[in-house]
Parts: structure tokens; C-alpha cells; sequence
């Protein structure tokens, strides 16, 4: 069956809400077994003493990244009916610098925090009370930033084509990429003194 | 004595490697099934949307913002995204719950007290929330869904997310360690 299935109408529109319970299952088991529930541990990527987040984050881009890639190949997967989210790029930006400080202030991510809860984690509860307020605060103040919002639109760029490179090449140099950084940080976390939590 | 204790932990969470390939392979089969990648600030998102129409109903139909995530044929809650989260609840629930992790209480290094993590931690959900919609999309839905499918904004969106906390890590540095 050639994906994705919901948009080629093999899987009809309702057992939709079904398939988001059950991968929101697996993706929470997942997120949770490995750590992420902890925002102690969450925050030693930034300070060197746990880097799980990178090894996890990393190796998830990867295999999800070469799997559609073998998907098209196999022709499993018609890959112009993925969803390439649109490049808005200020608004990009300026939003990722924004929850770049939320993370490190916070300890947590939205996926992270649901995680925290879900075992009792009332910091994670106060985050994310926080960030429905934050959410709000958004919404009510969009005029202001509606400019930014809209403006700067690239389109549904992808980064290989940006870099004038093939799928392929683009996939196998991430790759290089992320072995290095699995080797650099196993030594920068074996130096760094151990923080207990 | 401590050693051991660091030790004992570590063998409680899963292989990074192995979950983050388990990872990889949600994500693919959520690519495969729907054409779309995960997400979780999306969820939280429509919670607003559907306090703010529930409680005030022109006021959101007449924003530029609420009104982009009301649709006549279906409620804001009813989404993918919100069963999505219940599900990331139900399956972060068991597996805290068969390692041992279930406990009520409020994680933070014994250098702050515990109002201190609060206040930092709502301070960070402010700020996570307003840049997640500027950014359209958070570490799960922009960065990790979009690397995979090797758009722009996905890698924008990772080295703006964790480039900005490493940038601003040392000023928080007595916070966590």
C-alpha cells in the first residue's frame, strides 16, 4: 500500500483520532522510558553532564529521515504528499530563540512536559499552565507581531535543495554530522563533573 | 556509595540510542500513515483556542489568530494533535509506572528551593508558549518533525531552539547546577 494512508484515503478519516491515541502512546512510552520526563536531565545537554537529549533527538531525525528516503525509494511512500512545514524566516527565528530561552529557563519542551506530568512532575505542571498563558498572551497581542508572522515567507524550502544538494548526500553528511558529535560529546561528558539528580 | 546510586539510575532509563531509533520509527510510522510528523504544542494550542471560543465567542471569531483555528464542521479540541497528547500521557504514564517513576513532587537541584523551580518553570512555559506559535511549531512539531522531512524551517527551528539555550545557559547556570 503505497503511503501515506490517511491523505490516499486507505485508511478512512475515522479511524484517524484512533491512530493519534496510539502513537501518541508509543511516543510518550518512548519519550518517557528514555528520560525525558526528568527536566534535571533534560538540561544537562546544556551544561555537559547528560547528553541523552542530543543522542536521542539526533538519532530519531536520522532514522525517520532515511526511512522516508527508503520509503520513496521502495515507492512505499509518495513522498510529494509529505507535509514540508514553510519556511516564515524571522518569525522562525525569533520564535525559536524565544523557546531556546523557555527550555533552558523551564527545564522542558511541550512533548517534554506532558511526559513530567504524566508521572507527577509539578514543575512540569506549572510549565505548562505557563504556557497556555503564553499561548494566550500570543494570541491576544498577534496584531503587534502579525508583520513577522507572515512576512519573510520562503516557502516549503528544503534544506538540501537550499544547499544544492541531493536528498541522499544531504541524509549521509547529517549522518557524518551527528556520529561526530556522538563521539565529541561522550568526552565532554566524561570531563564534566557529575551532577547528581 | 554515590557512584553506585548514579550507576543505579542510569540503568533505570532506556539505551538513548535505542530510544531515539524507537523514536525515529514512530515518527516514520506517523509519516506513513497520516503525511505528517508529530507535534505537541499544536494540542496545548487548541486548548486555548477552545477556552477562549467558549468564553468568548465574537472575541475569537473577530482575532486574526483564534479565528485561523475555528472551522464550522469541527470543534477546535476535536483534533489529532489533542488525541495525539492524551495518548503521550496515557503511554509516559505506564512507562513511569512500570520503572518505579510515579511520584508527586517537584524536581530541582538542591541549590533552589522549590517556589524558585516553580517560578522558573511557568516563567519558561510563558516564553515556550509565545515562541511556539511565533515559530509555528515547538522542538516535537517544527524541529524534530521537520528535520525528518528535511525542510528548512525544521533545522532553523533546532539550532534556534537549542543554539538560544546554549546561548543562554551560563546566565541560568546556579538554577541547575
Amino acid at each position: 500500500m503505497t503511503g501515506p494512508l490517511i491523505p490516499m484515503g486507505i485508511i478512512g478519516q475515522g479511524w484517524d483520532l484512533v491512530i493519534a491515541l496510539l502513537i501518541g502512546m508509543a511516543f510518550g512510552y518512548v519519550l518517557e522510558s528514555a528520560g525525558f520526563s526528568s527536566s534535571r536531565k533534560l538540561a544537562g545537554v546544556f551544561y555537559g553532564y547528560d547528553f541523552t537529549v542530543l543522542r536521542v533527538f539526533f538519532t530519531a531525525a536520522i532514522t525517520a529521515m532515511v526511512g522516508l528516503l527508503y520509503f520513496g525509494y521502495m515507492g512505499w511512500i509518495d513522498l510529494s504528499m509529505i507535509y514540508v512545514n514553510k519556511t516564515f524566516l524571522i518569525a522562525a527565528i525569533v520564535g525559536g530563540i524565544t523557546m531556546g530561552l523557555g527550555f533552558i529557563t523551564g527545564g522542558y519542551c511541550p512533548g517534554t512536559s506532558m511526559c513530567g506530568i504524566a508521572i507527577g512532575k509539578i514543575d512540569a505542571m506549572v510549565f505548562t499552565g505557563g504556557m497556555l498563558l503564553g499561548i494566550f498572551i500570543f494570541s491576544e497581542g498577534f496584531p503587534l507581531v502579525k508583520g513577522i508572522y507572515q512576512g519573510y515567507d520562503l516557502g516549503a524550502l528544503k534544506i538540501n535543495e537550499v544547499l544544492g544538494l541531493s536528498t541522499g548526500v544531504f541524509a549521509i553528511l547529517l549522518i557524518i554530522v551527528a556520529l561526530v558529535a556522538f563521539v565529541i560529546t561522550r568526552i565532554v561528558e566524561n570531563k564534566v563533573k557529575k551532577v547528581e539528580y | 556509595m554515590t557512584t553506585s546510586k548514579i550507576i543505579d539510575r542510569s540503568k533505570k532509563y532506556a539505551n538513548p540510542y535505542l530510544s531515539g531509533f524507537l523514536l525515529g520509527m514512530v515518527l516514520l510510522a506517523t509519516f506513513y500513515i497520516t503525511g505528517r510528523g508529530l507535534g505537541a504544542s499544536g494540542a496545548i494550542k487548541s486548548t486555548v483556542v477552545t477556552a477562549v471560543v467558549t468564553f468568548a465567542e465574537s472575541h475569537a471569531a473577530n482575532s486574526d489568530y483564534y479565528s485561523k483555528f475555528i472551522s464550522d464542521d469541527s470543534h477546535p479540541m476535536n483534533n489529532w494533535l489533542v488525541f495525539e497528547i492524551i495518548g503521550v500521557l496515557a503511554g509516559a504514564f505506564l512507562s513511569g509506572a512500570i520503572a518505579g517513576r510515579l511520584k508527586l513532587k517537584v524536581e530541582h537541584s538542591p541549590k533552589i528551593t522549590s517556589r524558585t523551580r516553580l517560578i522558573m518553570a511557568g516563567f519558561g512555559g510563558i516564553l515556550f508558549g509565545i515562541g511556539s506559535q511565533l515559530g509555528r511549531g515547538c522542538t516535537s512539531g517544527a524541529a524534530l518533525s521537520g528535520m525528518a522531512s528535511m525542510s528548512l524551517a525544521g533545522f532553523i527551528a533546532m539550532l534556534t531552539i537549542f543554539g538560544g539555550a546554549y546561548f543562554f545557559a551560563y546566565f541560568f547556570r546556579k538554577f541547575w547546577i
